[in-house]
């Protein structure tokens, strides 16, 4: 069913491909929800937006003062910076339809 | 909780408190929070719980160099900045200044999309990051249980808050967490599982029209701390929790004996007036003069050079100074030395804990030696009887505390049923004067006596009060069978008594001159007697010289007629004796 629906979203892609994605991932260390969540999101990225997005990692144990800015409090968390409007997905983002809806890569509905 | 099994034996020696510098509240907690755990808030909404967090961090940054985070679910830092600056505090001073880090927490659920499991690592980052920034040693989370309503997964959410707080214990800050108020619960989603060292209930409840705001400590584990809800005020320079019973009663005491400024009234305490410090009830109706023995002691403080803070709720003072004046007492100069301060207001300008607290901040502002408040009932009528005794109560604990003399006159409805109502004020008391209206003989008199004065002698007599244009002056009230005299009665039972000292002592005299006239009509019937005596013992005298004379002759003459019959007698004896003897018995003879 979802694989279906991600080939579908691959075929009518919501958003201009022209558009560059800024993506951020805050994590905490290399832990293994870390790391599944750049796994997922890497996946999701390629299927959806391939060659038209950058994923910057943010380890917030390095740079804690990053946190305050996107309101980080759970781990990991995803920001899309751009496009507007800024988005945010908490999780490890094992559930794929739940991040396609968070990033708005799919029309609600 | 592991924790406090081994350390049990002496907890209160091994807890140490940090002091919140929150007024009351160190006092109520026994020196504060407890250090290095987490404490909970909670109350319903505008009860003060944010403030009462903000206030802990400010003044421990300010006066305990213990610097603090805030944690803000609720409001942003420029809304709390704005929020407290009305108290006094400048948060954004303390930002500048790294005293305080204020860290804004928001998350908008609708703007969050949830995928796969996760942890508030995030959060702890912040938070340690806020704490290792300005060696934080005071942290506030205000209110953590907005984080409920933003994150949709209750049950990562509590995992990760009962690692929360472990981990303010192990980082070894002292936390307040403040949280809503549940309906059967103490918050609503329960963080008293997870705080469990201390927990403060706030309140803010409507009786009879008037908001109290209360506070109450309903665990402290390891502390004494007082257990009974405390009013609470907001006031110009943040939270005043006033304690109204005080934990102990350890004032110390001062043996000084200071004067009313009423001589005679100085003689009924033992001669030397009030204890200083000691706390004075002085109950009346209407129209007794209670203002005036107020001002009477005011006036003998000032003389003395000590301050006196007069609270006055039915007048304003240039009232109270006019009217004193016309009894001779001047208390303009007083007031331009700067040593007598009125302190004026209506009792209904607001409720009885922001009274309390006006006149808390007076008192510690002037510094008095005396402080007088007249009358106290007017305020205590404010709230329900508890309330105002507690007040009362209140009062009279700091003030012991700082061994000012207090002065607190009560006004009463007539009759003897005041004692009855006053007994509860009363016990507060150290000394309890009572004035009261004689009436009778178409007038009214004002009388006084001590009802109690603990720890000296005191006259146990009904004086009169007499109110004159030189001011006031105790005299001996009429004590007779037929009860009290005041007034003109006393008077003309003085005349009486007089006129009955007046008739005894002509009585008297009188039964001198008729003693002294009968002595010397007796006299005179002595010497007559006497003379009677002398002249009958002269005839006595008279006739038994005449009976000698008489005799005296009788023996002559018997002599003579002895020796005229001699012959015959010796005739008649030699014919005796020669009879007898012989012849010759005639020659012998």
């Amino acid at each position: 069913m979802k694989t279906k629906t991600i080939e579908r979203r691959v075929a009518t892609p919501a958003r201009q491909p022209s558009e560059l994605w800024q993506l951020r991932l805050y994590v905490t260390d290399s832990t293994p929800k870390s790391l599944t969540a750049f796994a997922n999101l890497k996946k999701i990225c390629e299927s959806q937006l391939k060659g038209s997005y950058r994923i910057t990692v943010i380890d917030l144990l390095k740079q804690p003062q990053l946190a305050k800015g996107d309101q980080i409090l759970a781990i990991p968390t995803v920001v899309r910076k751009l496009p507007k409007p800024v988005r945010t997905i908490i999780g490890n983002l094992s559930d794929t339809e739940r991040v396609l809806v968070g990033l708005d890569l799919r029309p609600t509905g | 909780m592991r924790n406090n099994g081994p350390k049990s034996p002496t907890p209160a020696a091994l807890l140490p408190k940090c002091p919140t510098g929150i007024q009351g509240l160190d006092e109520i907690t026994g020196g504060g929070l407890p250090r290095g755990r987490p404490t909970l808030v909670c109350g319903g909404a505008g009860c003060g719980k944010t403030l009462l967090s903000v206030e802990f961090l400010v003044r421990g940054a300010v006066q305990f160099d213990e610097p603090g985070v805030l944690m803000a679910f609720e409001e942003t830092e420029a809304e709390l900045t704005a929020n407290v600056s009305s108290l006094g505090f400048d948060l954004a001073g303390l930002v500048e200044r790294k005293k305080v880090v204020i860290d804004y927490v928001h998350i908008e659920r609708s703007e969050v999309q949830e995928s796969g499991e996760y942890d508030l690592e995030g959060l702890f980052v912040r938070l340690n990051h806020a704490i290792d920034s300005i060696g934080a040693k005071r942290v506030v989370l205000d209110t953590l249980e907005a984080l409920f309503a933003s994150l949709p997964n209750e049950a990562i959410l509590r995992a990760e808050l009962r690692r929360l707080f472990r981990w303010l214990k192990d980082k070894g800050v002292t936390a307040v967490i403040t949280a809503e108020r549940g309906r059967d619960q103490l918050t609503r989603h329960g963080l008293e599982e997870y705080v469990s060292d201390c927990v403060i209930l706030l309140d803010h409840r409507v009786n009879d029209q008037i908001a109290t705001r209360h506070l109450r400590v309903a665990k402290y584990r390891g502390a004494l701390h007082g257990t009974n809800e405390f009013p609470f005020l907001i006031g110009a320079e943040g939270l005043s929790v006033l304690p109204i019973t005080s934990l102990g009663l350890n004032h110390k005491v001062s043996n000084e004996r200071i004067a009313t400024g009423i001589p005679r009234l100085d003689a009924m305490l033992g001669g030397r007036g009030f204890f200083r410090g000691s706390s004075i009830l002085l109950t009346g109706t209407a129209g007794t003069g209670k203002t005036i023995i107020s001002a009477n002691f005011a006036q003998a403080a000032c003389r003395r050079g000590e301050r006196t803070l007069f609270f006055s709720f039915e007048e304003s003072p240039n009232q109270i100074i006019r009217n004193m004046l016309s009894i001779g007492l001047r208390l303009e100069p007083m007031v331009k030395r700067g040593l007598l301060r009125f302190h004026s207001a209506r009792p209904s300008l607001y409720g009885l804990e922001m009274h309390l607290a006006t006149m808390f901040k007076e008192i510690a502002a002037f510094q008095p030696q005396v402080v007088i408040v007249d009358p106290i009932t007017s305020l205590m009528d404010l709230g329900t009887s508890s309330e105002g005794k507690g007040m009362v109560t209140r009062l009279i604990d700091y003030l012991k505390g700082g061994q000012v003399t207090s002065l607190f006159t009560s006004l009463t409805h007539g009759g003897h049923v005041l004692q009855q109502s006053e007994a509860g004020m009363s016990s507060l008391m150290d000394s309890w004067l009572l004035l009261e209206d004689f009436e009778g003989n178409g007038e009214r008199n004002r009388v006084l006596y001590v009802l109690k004065a603990r720890g000296m002698k005191h006259s146990n007599q009904v004086r009169e009060f007499l109110i004159s244009d030189h001011g006031v002056d105790v005299v001996d009230a009429y004590i007779g069978a037929s009860g009290v005299l005041t007034g003109s009665a006393r008077a003309a039972q003085n005349s009486l008594e007089k006129a009955a000292v007046l008739a005894n002592q002509q009585e008297a005299a009188r039964l001198k001159r008729e003693v002294e006239r009968k002595r010397t009509a007796i006299e005179r019937q002595i010497s007559g007697l006497r003379s009677d005596y002398e002249a009958e013992a002269v005839e006595l005298r008279r006739i038994a010289e005449q009976v000698g004379t008489s005799t005296l002759m009788l023996t002559t003459q018997r002599a003579e007629s002895g020796r005229l019959r001699q012959a015959d007698a010796n005739v008649a004896a030699g014919t005796r004796d020669r009879a007898k003897h012989g012849p010759n018995g005639s020659r012998s003879s």
